[in-house]
């Protein structure tokens, strides 16, 4: 097995986790339907790099880049999208 | 072995499925044909053991994302015996296509219908039999946990196994060739005409994005910019506004008066001090409006709005607003209508509701005409641009006070995701034509709104005849002294009552109707105001003409967006209440304390 997929299995790390400048592989989303679209349109899949670029003081939203595309979203949302660190 | 594969669309329970038909001992396998692993598991049904595969969740089989093709791509290399489709029976009708697709390919199916019981709570009820007869193929409902119609399909499943399927490994390969045609094609423009780099280099965006949306500077240069914006509009502006004003006040002196001459004295009266003085009154801030729309389109061109969502999203998510919220209030700066609209981007009801309650207290470029030329009247040129950026905040705080205090009774939990763009610089030509359809909505609201206006006032300030004009004995003198015990209180006279009168039509009648009510226009009205009010009054007056409904569009648009006449009342009476106590806290207050 490879280390992506034991850390698929084993991990509960999510996006919500990561710091500024951490690069890591999504893994799986678990929000509810109409987020999941949402996100899925702007890019978010399971097996995409994401980068978190950075936070909002006073714990506001993320600034996350996949592929080309900067996206804005807020803790309790990354918190749905499970990640394994690269 | 034969091999089942599970396909449905993202969220419809295909893994909870999966793992209770493998008792989860799964195992992550590679496949021939696609790069990424899939989870699959052996078990026994009937006397054979099976594979079974969950396929990744996909909403078009013919779609081209990556889940998309891995799943094309699998079914051409490895052709299931068996596709079990699950659908979410709470949205069988956009559902429904994902199944059709793989009817054509003419495989083998057995279809779940999930979460039937959440389908029979939203009174969704589905004849299985009847739609089982249609589509030619087994289909059974499963209740959320699996509690009923599970040993059916398991039964179901054996059954469709054990007859073979001649030909259609065959046929299904080549419907599914059609996509990878395409697939190939794409790839192979992308291959040789896009370069995209793995890691992108630091863009100009970063290095700007490093210092504007810096953790702790991040929101002190948005406020300074926005200070900045504001000053440089009244710095600019104001001259032109002078020029304006004189210009229109020579061609009067020159040209009109003489041409009036011949005419009786209340007709020239009307046309020239009622609606000559109103109209250019207003149109000496045609300036202001211009400038202050070139500015506004350079900062919402430039990409930086959605960098105040991000710093500001904490804040207002505190009041139970999210970040597009702010850039919302940023936007009725211009005008609340447009804003009033762009709330249709939220999906949640109470998130827009909140958000339509809170937009109509931004200070609109209608009311920043009035405080532009009442500050230039009252306050001393150097005071005056502060006494306008303190109504700014005025204007924040209030919409901060009603979102505080209606959060609970709109309750949300909306997600907040938002794409951030690259920042652009804005060209002259976007920023001028932005700038023009904004002048020219402003000249519609003009020619609608102000001369009728102004018409109004001045023949509720000069009947009737036997009365002096805007004296007691008037209709507006009476209107005035009718509503004196409400706004004297608050430091408002009559001439401003009636002024706050028209201002309920539209906020660009305000200025416009002192100028038929004063008898006078540009600074000789100003001079008249300076002379009859102290600054505490006037900023009363301001603070009132903040607060209170916005106009007339601005109402007839809550409605139209809310669909509820209550909830528009309660919005316009909250305003004129509160716009009351604020200004009755500020009148006393400031009084009492010897100003």
């Amino acid at each position: 097995m490879r280390a992506i997929e034991i850390c698929s299995i084993m991990s509960s790390l999510t996006l919500s986790d990561l710091h500024p400048g951490d690069t890591a592989t999504i893994v799986a989303i678990h929000a509810e339907e109409a987020l999941h679209q949402r996100l899925l349109a702007l890019g978010f899949r399971s097996g995409k790099q994401i980068e978190l670029i950075r936070t909002a003081s006073f714990s506001g939203p993320l600034q996350v880049r996949i592929g080309t595309t900067d996206i804005l979203l807020r803790r309790n949302e990354a918190a749905k999208i499970k990640v394994c660190r690269a | 072995m034969k091999r089942i594969a599970l396909l449905g669309m993202p969220n419809t329970g295909k893994s909870t499925l999966f793992n209770r038909m493998t008792g989860g001992a799964a195992r992550v396998g590679n496949w021939p044909g696609i790069t990424v692993e899939l989870l699959s598991g052996r078990i026994l049904l009937g006397s054979d053991m099976v594979e079974i595969i969950d396929l990744p969740g996909i909403y078009d089989l013919h779609g081209f994302s990556d889940d998309e093709q891995v799943v094309r791509h699998f079914m051409h290399d490895n052709v299931p015996d068996l596709a079990l489709v699950i659908l979410n029976a709470t949205q069988i009708e956009r559902q429904m296509s994902l199944l059709l697709q793989l009817k054509q390919l003419n495989m083998n199916i057995v279809v779940l219908l999930n979460m039937a019981d959440e389908a029979k709570k939203y009174g969704i009820s589905i004849d299985s039999r009847k739609m089982s007869e249609m589509l030619g193929m087994p289909i059974f409902l499963l209740s959320g946990k699996y509690g009923t119609g599970y040993p059916d399909a398991l039964q179901a499943i054996t059954k469709a196994l054990r007859y073979p399927t001649p030909g259609m490994a065959e046929q299904l390969r080549s419907q599914l060739e059609q996509d990878e045609h395409i697939e190939s094609e794409m790839a192979r423009v992308l291959k040789h005409a896009v370069q995209v780099p793995a890691q992108l280099p630091e863009s100009l965006t970063d290095k700007l994005d490093r210092v504007m949306l810096h953790p702790w500077l991040g929101l002190p240069i948005f406020f300074g910019i926005m200070y900045l914006l504001f000053q440089g509009i009244f710095f600019l502006g104001q001259p032109l506004q002078g020029w304006v004003s004189d210009a229109l006040g020579w061609l009067r002196v020159t040209a009109l008066d003489p041409a009036c001459a011949g005419l009786p004295a209340w007709l020239s009266g009307l046309l020239l001090d009622g609606i000559y003085n109103g109209v250019a009154t207003v149109a000496a801030f045609v300036p202001i409006i211009i400038l202050f729309f070139l500015f506004m389109a350079m900062v919402e061109d430039s990409g930086y709005l959605s960098r105040a969502a991000f710093l500001m999203d904490a804040l207002m998510a505190k009041m139970g607003l999210d970040g597009r919220g702010f850039v919302m209030l940023l936007m009725g700066f211009g005008c609340n209508v447009p804003a009033l609209m762009g709330t249709r981007v939220m999906r949640s009801r109470s998130l827009r509701l909140l958000t339509m309650l809170v937009i109509p207290f931004s200070l609109c470029s209608a009311r920043l005409q009035v405080f532009v030329f009442i500050t230039a009247a009252i306050f001393s040129p150097h005071a005056a641009p502060l006494a306008l950026f303190s109504l700014y905040l005025f204007s924040f705080a209030i919409a901060i006070l009603t979102a505080l205090l209606f959060k609970n009774k709109f309750r949300n939990n909306e997600p907040f995701v938002l794409e951030l763009p690259p920042y652009r610089f804005p060209t002259l030509r976007q920023m001028l034509l932005r700038g023009w359809l904004e002048v020219k909505h402003f000249l519609n609201r003009a020619t609608q709104f102000i001369i009728a206006g102004v018409i109004l006032v001045w023949l509720l300030t000069h009947l009737p005849a036997s009365a002096a004009p805007a004296s007691a004995g008037t209709l507006a003198g009476m209107i005035g002294s009718a509503l004196h015990p409400i706004f004297a209180p608050i430091g408002i006279n009559e001439q401003l009552t009636i002024a706050l009168i028209f201002g309920f039509v539209a906020k660009e009648i305000v200025i416009g109707s002192l100028a038929v009510i004063y008898g006078s226009s540009g600074e000789a009205l100003g001079s008249a105001l300076g002379q009859q009010l102290d600054w505490v009054q006037a900023y009363s007056f301001m603070l009132f003409t903040l607060i209170y409904t916005p106009c007339l569009s601005a109402i007839a648009t809550l409605r139209s967006e809310s669909k509820d006449l209550r909830y528009t009342l309660l919005t316009v009476m909250w305003s004129l209440g509160l716009a009351w106590a604020v200004s009755f806290i500020f009148y006393q207050g400031a009084r009492a304390l010897g100003y």
